[in-house]
């Protein structure tokens, strides 16, 4: 017998594992939604946000450079690092946010990994005038000093938490216990399409304007669908965002990339998809990294947005259907591209992003001339420059630039 | 068999008490060491006892109990080692304490269901509490636990409904689990004013005992909450108390908040 009774399930996958104190909220959550979702003017007032303020649509700008370096099919960019604040994060922010305002909370609590999400939520809720707390590895907060700063200088407070292994999984956990305790005015903006029911619905759809963009500009620019789309998964909100406009689309591959790590023997990367078993982490039953005890293992990237030791129940879903290909990058492996793409297109990919590069080029090759690819750039590399510097610039790279 | 934990509730109010369930987790400081903590909590009074199994991601948890999962985890506790070397040695110990588990779906589903009920009634697990499994994920893990005779023991939050209470409580095995205050598990100053009221909505429909817990931590607490329940759970008092000076704190926090549910 199978649990396939509750709702937000995406075939095994989703549900709403939590403690029954969220349960009410979760509830008013999803029935908030669905009448806002109703209601044309919400959506109205979402778009025009995110025209005048996010800076949508974010280009799809042609890869001259790298579809000859690569020479294979033609490449083409999804700009979401041309987005206000530098990555696609925003889009969830702006809709999550004023969700939350229609709904009458006074309080707004994120978490982050690489700090994006937070900034995006920050500036969101800075926008609307909205008290914010943001839930923080104490390891994040050491890594990623500029985006600290910059939530901060945005008015949010940022609370560096200590438990587990102080990263993006125990800022979680520790958001969904103060969310616990102050569920009655609180609203918790989850960055991920992961979560409990309804957030990866939630997250899925305010990110898929990604996506929508796509099908609409790559119709004006190439005349037709791509014939494939990669993104990078750490959670999957960038990859959901640009991908489930077109799962219906047989024609066009869907293609994610994961944190290989330091390699998938090494046991240290964050390839949930490709490595992980089914379980239940953060509310909602997906594929995680877990030992056979069942206690989740800590994730590893040099992109901290791809640090995460689950994936969203939507895409775990997508991946055993076959209808998504999943892939792998190791550190390395984006680290090059990082540079590749840099050097050849003028664009400083975010780490993250660097790991849908990195597969690019072989997906690229695999299509041929005369086939269209796009690639998610989910986000700028510039939050990354002091980790990707501290790493000292490869020899290869540093002869070609001398 | 499963009859245990009703067995308790019925000798504890013969003597006109209040049942203390009391929570310690396995495994910390080790596993050995663990169960001198168990048998020193029924040494104070406790009727049941809640076996605590470490989780990596204990969301309904607060600092200290987070804090032991973490210790537990060092010291090597899963939920396999727990069954085969803290059960076994606590139902040794404490004969004729009903035991009920303590963890996260993920533990249990990593074991497996089926294989978990199995093994836990093999062991002398009298019930399950599984803080992050809501009625409507339940549906597969109960059936699993209704054909061992093992009982899965629902929560209620301050924050549910009284209609969704009801439902709950219909539903319920062993007893009903009231959360008392919107929060994780950890000891407060004081709780919240209309408890009482929540805890008589939900005794006069649930077919079994209803105990309060969260936040609980003195005799005076455990009295005035003890009026409204057939009981009261003591976690994070114990785990701390044992934690800072071992085995006779945790007998001690028991025996005190047992003179409080004295009626």
């Amino acid at each position: 017998m199978d649990t396939q009774t509750a709702p937000g399930r995406f075939g095994r996958y989703g549900g709403r594992y939590v403690p029954e104190t969220l349960v009410p909220a979760l509830q008013e959550l999803e029935l908030a939604y669905a009448e806002a979702r109703k209601d044309p003017a919400f959506d109205e007032q979402v778009a025009q946000v995110l025209r005048e303020y996010v800076g949508r649509e974010t280009p799809l700008t042609p890869a001259r450079r790298l579809t000859a370096l690569w020479g294979g099919a033609e490449v083409w960019l999804k700009r979401e690092d041309l987005a206000h604040t530098g990555a696609h994060k925003i889009n969830n922010t702006i809709g999550q946010v004023l969700l939350a305002r229609r709904m009458g909370k006074k309080r707004i609590i994120a978490e982050t990994g690489a700090g994006q999400h937070g900034v995006a939520t920050a500036t969101a809720c800075a926008l609307f005038g909205i008290p914010c707390e943001v839930y923080m590895g104490a390891l994040d907060v050491e890594r990623q000093a500029l985006n600290v700063f910059r939530m901060k200088a945005l008015g949010a407070t940022v609370h560096a938490v200590e438990s587990g292994s102080r990263t993006l999984k125990d800022a979680m956990n520790e958001a969904m216990r103060v969310w616990v305790a102050q569920v009655e005015d609180t609203y918790y903006v989850i960055g991920s399409a992961a979560g409990p029911h309804p957030y990866p619905t939630i997250v899925r759809d305010f990110q898929s304007i990604i996506g929508k963009e796509v099908r609409t500009q790559s119709i004006v620019s190439f005349g037709r669908l791509p014939d494939a789309i990669i993104a990078c998964i750490g959670g999957g909100s960038n990859a959901i965002g640009i991908l489930h406009p077109f799962i219906g689309d047989t024609g066009v591959r869907l293609v994610g990339v994961e944190a290989g790590g330091h390699g998938l023997d090494s046991g240290q990367h964050g390839a949930s998809l490709t490595l992980g078993t089914e379980g239940v982490l953060h509310g909602s039953r997906s594929l995680v990294l877990q030992d056979e005890h069942g206690q989740i293992i800590e994730a590893h990237s040099i992109s901290a947005g791809l640090d995460y030791p689950g994936v969203g129940p939507e895409l775990a879903h997508l991946a055993k259907q076959g209808r998504l290909e999943v892939r792998t990058a190791t550190d390395d492996e984006a680290l090059a591209a990082f540079y590749q793409v840099s050097r050849t297109e003028g664009i400083l990919p975010a780490l993250e992003s660097s790991h849908a590069f990195a597969r690019a080029a072989d997906l690229a090759r695999e299509l041929g001339k005369g086939k269209h690819l796009v690639i998610n750039c989910s986000g700028r590399g510039d939050k990354d420059v002091a980790t990707i510097a501290a790493r000292g610039m490869p020899a290869a790279i540093r002869l070609e630039g001398a | 068999m499963s009859g245990e934990i009703a067995d308790a509730f019925s000798r504890a109010k013969a003597r006109g008490e209040g049942v203390l369930v009391a929570y310690a987790m396995a495994g910390d400081p080790d596993l050995a060491r663990s169960v001198d903590v168990f048998a020193a909590c029924v040494e104070g009074g406790a009727d049941i006892l809640e076996i605590g199994v470490a989780f990596s991601d204990p969301i309904a948890d607060g600092p200290v109990i987070q804090a032991a999962s973490e210790r537990a985890l060092k010291a090597g506790s899963t939920l396999r080692r727990v069954l085969d070397e803290v059960v076994p040695a606590v139902r040794e110990r404490c004969p004729h304490t009903p035991l009920v588990v303590m963890t996260y779906v993920n533990v249990v589903m990593a074991l497996g269901e089926e294989r978990y009920a199995k093994l836990a009634r093999e062991r002398g697990i009298s019930g399950t509490i599984l803080p992050d499994l809501p009625p409507e994920e339940s549906l597969s893990i109960r059936a699993a636990f209704d054909r061992e005779g093992l009982e899965l023991i629902p929560l209620c939050a301050p924050t549910t409904s009284p209609k969704r209470a009801e439902g709950i409580a219909r539903d319920a095995r062993g007893f009903v689990y009231c959360v008392s205050v919107a929060g994780v598990t950890g000891m407060r100053s004081q709780l919240p004013a209309n408890l009482s009221e929540r805890l008589g909505l939900v005794r006069n429909v649930s077919p079994v005992p209803v105990v309060a817990g969260f936040g609980i931590s003195s005799a005076e607490q455990a009295r005035v909450v003890g009026a409204h329940a057939d009981g009261v759970v003591v976690g994070s008092a114990i785990v701390r108390a044992a934690q800072a000076d071992g085995p006779d704190a945790a007998r001690q926090v028991c025996a005190d908040i047992k003179q409080g549910l004295r009626r």
